[in-house]
This record gives structure tokens, C-alpha cells and sequence, in this order.
């Protein structure tokens, strides 16, 4: 391991922050000035929402199913077991909806992204994409952003039906609940506030997940070794700022909604 | 090829008699020494200006810079007689559209076949396709490789992907040709096919162009051949003559050793220079 200078150290990082930033601004503003690759947002808006697609359904389902079963253990204690659905409900539409999905998209795209860019980095493929005229932010790094924010809208989406109905599944096949009454203890339990806190944290994941992965992409360097090394990076990266952006959205909802 | 797209703006810069490219006191440095060190030259129109120097003395650094894919820490590069560090960066994309570039590796794009990666700049600048396919053809059947046009990168030879990448430099038929290290890690037949093609883009359309090689006996060829249009070959400059527009630059620890012509080269008294060059 090479050791560097605390002043050399603390210098990387605020060029990191920089370089990190100016990434995600010159991503965004190029969506509001020509060319616009449309065809490679939709592209990516398969790749990313119709791949991730399994994972999230899957995951989704048995972290209902989970749900379920260890909220009834702890609500038979106090014989309030019919309140599993609005538990489950909540659960999955406030927190681990967005989370997980978050957390699984960027497992399976951040990686992607950071692999497929840092690749064309190492082999010269971004700088022939710039001298042959295109700008690599314009053409690589918006169409993610675009795909991964509004995808990962709707796969929070799915992922929420999907825990709902694993946990319906188990509260109705094993529990012996009435799936009648777990869906309307879950629908009553809701509030405008806890569908918009759902709502917007994916907004923030998906930003998250593109720039973190392409930002590591970019910036690869030392060949095939180099490219593992941001694919590994840029999934641990995105996987924290999405939990500690989840718990500062948490705190932001609180505020707005107070609860 | 076809017909030339010069526009009015660079016609006018043309005749003007301005160099293509030069460098005005250009020094770079990455963490640790110079890697080039107040670097002047100037490459006129028409032009075949071949970069020698052993590896590591920043000749594929000074190729990135006049392409504006690097930024000079002091100096200024005129491309095109404009300076690039005046210009923004909407007008250096718009700069490149002027400027093809073959880089040492290839670069091709893996995920496009040799047709999309030939017909690249064509499809940013929203050519109609029926167009850009006969250009695609146009630009393969120049490098002889038009058989290839479905295949992609992976499935080429290194030989072949060299030639796609000149394919893909050339079909916009630019003003300014850079060729890194086109020859490097190629065997000596295919180096030559790939020499042949450089000078027969020199000779057919009279490319300016800058051109990286470690091997002298390439940058020899280019000197003192010249492209047969008849018997459509490569052939040699009759009674031992010498291509008047290429010319040399010597680069070494990020200094400029020589520029000038291939006469100059081979009669140089410096001491470095001739063990160089033999």
C-alpha cells in the first residue's frame, strides 16, 4: 500500500468533490441545450428498468414475504397481528422499497457503468469519441442519468406492489390472515406524505447511482486491473450516499410532513 | 474519395498561408517532470510532419494536444490559425469535425460494427443514411476492407482494425490527419500496407498531416515514396528523390531536437541525432 501525504490526501479529495460536481452539473445542463441523444436514453431505459426488472421484483417480493413473517411474531405478542398489513405496508412504500431498489440497481448498474465507461477509457475509446466531435458527457453520462432517475421511479414502484403482495402472500398463506383486511389496513395506513417520501427518494437514488458510476468510469486509469477497481468503488460509493441520502431525505420528510 | 467539403471559412484559411498547426512555447506536465518543455513548431498545409523520438519523450502528449484533448500548462497551439485556448469548448467539438485522428491502440468502438464505427461522424452530423453508407463503402473500399463492413472489432486483426481506424478518420475527408503510432505493434508486411494507405491519403487528397512512428525505416518510406495512381501502388520517388512536404521533428526527454527536412535529418552532425537515426 502507498502512503500519501495527509496534505496530498485531503488535496485528492476536494479534486474529487470538484471533478464529481462538475460532472453532475455539465450532466444535467445538457439536457437543456442540442444534441440529445433520445435513442441512447432509450436504450438505456431498457437496459437499466427492463434488466433490473427481475432482480427488483424478486427482491421485492421476499423482503415482503420477510416482512410479514417477523412482524407477526413480534405483533402476536401484543395480539395486534392484524395490523401486519399496515406494518408491511409502510414498511415497503416509506423505506425498503426505495432502499433496496436503490441498493440492487446500483448493484447491477453503478457496476455497469463504471465497467463499460471505465473500459472505453482505458482502451482510448472516450478520447477517439471526443476527436471525432462528440462530447463523452453529452453522449455517455446524460442518457444514464435521464434512464436511471426516471426508471428507478417505476421499478420503486413495482418493488412496493411486489413487498406488498409477498407479504400478503405470507400473512394470507401462512399467517391465516384475511388478505381483504391486510389490504385495507395498509391502504388506510397511508398518508399523502409517506407516498411522496417513497416517491422522491428514488429521484435521488437514481442521480446517485448514473453519476457515482460514470463519474468512477471516467476517470479509470491502469488498464483492466483500473477497471475493476472503479466498478468496485463505484458500487460501494453509491450504495453509502444512497443510504446516508435516505436517511437525509428521512429527516427532510419528517420536517415537511411530520411523520 | 469523394468531392472535397472544405467551407468557406476554411478555404479562406487556406489560401491565407497560415500554418495548419503550431506550437508556441507548449509545455505540459502530469505529477513530475515536463513531459514536453517550451515546445515551438509549426506544420504548413500540405504538409506530412512525421514525429520521431524514443518512447516516453511525449510525442502521443503533443498529438492530445494539438487535437485539444489535452490542455498545454503554458503556451498556446494555433490550429487552423485559431488558438485553442481561446476557444470554447463547443468550438473545439466544432474544431475536430476538421480533424482526423488514428490513435496507437486503434480506439474503435467495440459495441459498433466497422460500419457504425466508420460512419460515426457521419451519423453525429445527421448525414442521410443512403449517403452515409455509400461514404462508408467509399472510406472500406480506400483501405481495401470493405468485405469487413458487417464484422466488429473483436472479430478484426490488428492490422485490420488499424485500417478501419483510418477509414473512420478519413470519411469525413478532413483537413488535418493525426496519425499515433499507426505502424506500432504490427508486423512488418502489415506495417507496410498500412504505409501504403498514408501515402496514398497524402498523395490522392493532400492531407496535411502529423504522423507518430518508432520505426525509421516507416518514416523513410513515407520520405522517399510516393503513391503510383496508375498502377495504383506504392512506389518509390525515381532517381533516389525525396517527398518535398514531409519533414521531420525529433523529440527526446520532452525537447524538440530536430525539425526540419529529410536531407537535414540524414546529414545532422548531432551526436544523439545520428545514433538516433542509425
Amino acid at each position: 500500500m502507498r502512503f500519501v501525504s495527509p496534505e496530498a490526501y485531503v488535496k485528492s479529495i476536494v479534486a474529487s468533490v470538484q471533478d464529481y460536481s462538475l460532472l453532475c452539473a455539465r450532466a444535467v445542463g445538457d439536457l437543456f441545450s442540442r444534441p440529445r441523444y433520445v435513442a441512447d436514453m432509450f436504450t438505456q431505459m431498457d437496459s437499466i428498468g427492463a434488466g433490473s426488472l427481475p432482480i427488483v421484483v424478486l427482491t421485492g417480493f421476499f423482503t415482503g414475504c420477510v416482512l410479514a413473517l417477523q412482524a407477526a411474531v413480534s405483533l402476536k405478542e401484543f395480539g395486534a397481528v392484524n395490523m401486519t398489513g399496515e406494518l408491511v405496508t409502510l414498511s415497503m412504500v416509506k423505506e425498503l422499497g426505495p432502499v433496496l431498489t436503490g441498493l440492487m440497481v446500483s448493484g447491477r448498474n453503478a457496476s455497469g457503468m463504471a465497467s463499460e465507461l471505465g473500459s472505453m477509457k482505458v482502451s482510448e475509446q472516450i478520447d477517439a469519441m471526443r476527436a471525432l466531435g462528440t462530447d463523452p458527457i453529452r453522449k455517455l453520462v446524460t442518457p444514464r442519468l435521464v434512464a436511471t432517475v426516471v426508471m428507478l421511479f417505476f421499478l420503486t414502484i413495482i418493488s412496493d406492489a411486489c413487498g406488498i403482495a409477498g407479504g400478503a402472500f405470507v400473512s394470507v398463506a401462512m399467517l391465516k390472515l384475511n388478505a381483504a383486511t391486510f389490504f385495507h389496513t395498509g391502504y388506510m395506513s397511508l398518508a399523502h406524505g409517506d407516498v411522496v417520501e417513497g416517491l422522491v427518494k428514488p429521484l435521488f437514488s437514481g442521480f446517485i447511482i448514473a453519476t457515482v458510476g460514470c463519474y468512477y468510469g471516467l476517470r479509470t486509469t491502469g488498464g483492466t486491473s483500473g477497471v475493476g477497481k472503479s466498478t468496485t468503488q463505484a458500487v460501494v460509493a453509491s450504495s453509502v450516499f444512497i443510504i446516508l441520502t435516505d436517511f437525509l431525505v428521512t429527516q427532510l420528510m419528517i420536517g415537511f410532513f411530520g411523520r | 474519395m469523394a468531392e472535397s467539403v472544405l467551407n468557406p471559412l476554411m478555404q479562406e484559411f487556406l489560401s491565407s498561408g497560415k500554418p495548419m498547426v503550431e506550437f508556441k512555447d507548449v509545455s505540459i506536465r502530469f505529477d513530475g517532470p515536463a513531459v514536453l518543455d517550451s515546445i515551438n513548431f509549426a506544420v504548413m498545409h500540405g504538409e506530412t510532419r512525421i514525429l520521431l523520438g524514443p518512447a516516453g519523450c511525449g510525442k502521443s502528449v503533443l498529438m492530445k494536444l494539438a487535437n485539444g484533448l489535452l490542455e498545454p500548462d503554458s503556451g498556446e497551439i494555433f490550429v487552423f490559425g485559431r488558438s485553442l485556448g481561446e476557444m470554447t469548448e463547443t468550438e473545439i467539438f466544432e474544431m475536430r469535425a476538421h480533424v482526423g485522428m488514428v490513435f496507437q491502440e486503434s480506439a474503435l468502438f467495440d459495441s459498433l460494427s466497422v460500419e457504425n464505427n466508420v460512419a460515426y461522424r457521419l451519423c453525429e452530423e445527421h448525414v442521410a443514411p443512403e449517403t452515409i453508407h455509400a461514404r462508408v463503402i467509399e472510406a472500406l473500399q480506400f483501405v481495401e476492407l470493405e468485405k469487413a463492413i458487417d464484422k466488429f472489432p473483436s472479430e478484426l486483426s490488428g492490422g485490420m482494425r488499424r485500417r478501419v481506424s483510418i477509414a473512420r478518420a478519413i470519411i469525413s475527408q478532413p483537413d488535418l490527419i493525426l496519425y499515433d503510432s499507426p505502424t506500432g505493434g504490427l508486423d512488418p508486411i502489415t506495417s507496410n500496407t498500412i504505409i501504403e494507405l498514408i501515402v496514398k491519403q497524402r498523395d490522392v487528397s493532400h492531407t496535411t498531416c502529423l504522423l507518430i512512428t518508432h520505426r525509421l525505416q516507416d518514416a523513410f518510406t513515407l520520405a522517399t515514396h510516393r503513391y503510383d495512381a496508375v498502377q495504383q501502388k506504392m512506389v518509390s520517388i525515381p532517381d533516389g528523390g525525396i517527398d518535398p512536404g514531409t519533414k521531420f521533428l525529433v523529440l527526446n526527454e520532452g525537447k524538440i531536437v530536430f525539425d526540419g527536412t529529410t536531407l537535414e535529418l540524414t546529414h545532422t552532425e548531432n551526436p544523439w541525432l545520428r545514433r538516433f537515426i542509425e
